[in-house]
């Protein structure tokens, strides 16, 4: 593949000329995903699974061809492990409700670290209230990093789960989640990762990382909104009970009582989002073309760049570790005295668009001692250029806020 | 938006940053907290009844330049109003955001509060602009 122009492959980069800085968020869409979706409606549309006839054969060939491709993707032994969902979050809903509660009883622990998504954190509270477990943090140390010390006090031989997501969504930090899973196994807990930062930037091999459960969603990664997966190892996928009843989950169905189909199936009920999944076998190939050796080398140069020129400007705060390399693609900042919206809303007014808040990690920015933050996040379309109108767009902003910035704010 | 001092401008930014009706009431009739979950900002609110008219206000809290200000301006505007004013005064300013009421002599009534008038074009920042005044709706919904 040509990379001198990969923004021209992204035809909403292309047509809106905004510095996109939000990838975090979602990624923009390149043009062979929204071809296949739009394939599949024009030649292939039907429900799989459900007919005899061959237009329903091919969409379930299709459909369930993306699972190998995702298999092979993620390195999963067996295809049967990638289960299809609506996104990360009803990925770790399902591991909550069906496997969380079915499997915690009072005392016993769930470990997971202050740097999760909201999506990571609201189901293990639901889990720990209701069977009486409890819900532990692994804390970050002064470089936005969780330490091994950390690692080793809070997962204990009480740990039955630790829920870890692989990189921040706020501080980019890149989580040993080798180390992670390596420690909690020996402590006999099972560890769920959350690849939804990370995935789109980084292979992630399921078999060499041993990771009991890993999630994550296909709109991070260039696939349309609402598909998600869920890879679980066999065993503890088949000793699961289903999360959702309905069609196509089922063996025999009586009047009283249900026997379930097996995997993948069992977690598969009701008609799926096959334009989704068919988005995301095409997002996958267009990775996959460009590699993501490839994808590291642009990211590098160009978040580099980004903290470079971000360090040397006074009036900001930077949230993030001084350890480039375990630092991915998201840079958390603030002006000093200035709210991250009204930040946000000017670089808007300058066609740069970055998130403002608290990125649905509450207890993260709140154990920070901060609100909210502004977000930059970048992906290989990304440019020195936009970096650039960043740099610029934030000139502005500080210049109509400096005269009122008190002494005091611009010190904190 | 052309200019973003049209939105940003002096008024708006001098409350924003050192309001002096960031305070606490010595006795307070209404205590009242406004919260924008999605962008985290909150407000406590206090107000001060004498018979029913508003005697004094304050208030607390974190936000955005535009929530912090928007509360400071509205308590200004609505200190010494009549309940029945004041309630008519953020209809008519929550018509304005909402660009609903548009018309310059209604709007007068708003004083200094219709320095906010440009962040009807600002779709992302209306919450910010509307928190004091749902928090304050609130309160005298209660009377």
């Amino acid at each position: 593949m040509e990379l001198t122009n990969i923004k021209a492959d992204f035809p909403l980069l292309v047509n809106r000329k905004i510095a996109y800085l939000d990838s975090g968020a979602t990624t923009q869409k390149p043009f062979p995903v929204i071809n296949a979706i739009n394939e599949f409606y024009k030649n292939y549309n039907a429900n799989p699974h459900r007919g005899a006839y061959s237009l329903s054969m091919e969409a379930t060939e299709i459909y369930e061809n993306t699972r190998t491709k995702i298999a092979k993707f993620i390195n999963a032994k067996h295809r049967e492990e990638i289960i299809f969902s609506k996104n990360a979050t009803e990925s770790l809903n399902l591991i909550a409700y069906s496997y969380g509660l079915e499997n915690l009883k009072k005392n016993d622990e769930i470990v997971i670290s202050i740097m999760e998504h909201h999506s990571n954190l609201v189901p293990w509270q639901k889990v720990a209230k209701t069977t009486g477990a409890k819900l532990n943090y692994m804390y970050i140390n002064d470089e936005f990093e969780i330490s091994d010390e950390e690692i080793q006090n809070k997962i204990t031989d009480k740990t039955k789960i630790v829920g870890i997501t692989h990189v921040s969504n706020v501080l980019g930090t890149i989580n040993n989640i080798d180390k992670i899973i390596k420690y909690a196994h020996k402590k006999g807990a099972i560890v769920i990762v959350d690849a939804s930062q990370s995935i789109p930037h980084m292979k992630i091999d399921v078999q060499k990382l041993d990771a009991d459960f890993l999630v994550f969603s296909g709109h991070k990664m260039l696939a349309p909104l609402g598909i998600g997966v869920l890879y679980g190892k066999k065993e503890l996928l088949n000793n699961m009970t289903p999360f959702l009843m309905g069609g196509d989950m089922i063996e025999y169905v009586h009047e009283q009582t249900t026997t379930y189909a097996p995997l993948p199936n069992k977690f598969e009920a009701g008609t799926q989002n096959v334009e989704g999944v068919i988005g995301l076998g095409s997002a996958i190939d267009y990775i996959e073309n460009i590699g993501y050796d490839k994808i590291h080398e642009i990211e590098a140069e160009i978040v580099g760049y980004a903290i470079e020129k971000l360090s040397k400007i006074d009036y900001l705060t930077l949230y993030l570790t001084p350890n480039r390399e375990h630092h991915s693609s998201v840079i958390s900042f603030n002006i000093k005295g200035v709210h991250p919206h009204d930040v946000a809303s000017i670089l808007d007014n300058y066609g740069v668009c970055v998130r403002s808040g608290n990125h649905c990690a509450q207890p993260l920015l709140r154990s920070m001692g901060i609100d909210s933050t502004c977000r930059a996040s970048f992906y290989f379309y990304n440019t020195k250029e936009d970096v650039d109108k960043l740099l610029e767009a934030l000139d502005k902003a500080y210049k109509i806020f400096e005269k009122y910035i008190t002494n005091s704010a611009k010190k904190s | 938006m052309e200019d973003l001092t049209d939105v940003y401008n002096e008024l708006i930014m001098e409350h924003s940053m050192n309001s002096y009706n960031k305070k606490k009431l010595d006795s307070a009739d209404y205590c009242q907290i406004g919260h924008n979950p999605n962008c985290g900002d909150e407000i406590t609110l206090e107000l001060k009844l004498n018979d029913n008219i508003i005697e004094d206000m304050a208030f607390s809290g974190h936000g955005c330049a535009i929530s912090q200000a928007s509360t400071s301006i509205m308590i200004d505007t609505l200190k010494g109003k009549t309940l029945d004013e004041a309630k008519e005064i953020i209809k008519t300013f929550i018509g304005m955001i909402k660009r609903e009421i548009t018309d310059e002599e209604e709007l007068k009534k708003l004083e200094d509060a219709i320095a906010f008038k440009n962040v009807s074009n600002m779709p992302a920042r209306v919450k910010c602009a509307l928190l004091a005044w749902h928090t304050i709706e609130d309160i005298l919904n209660k009377n």
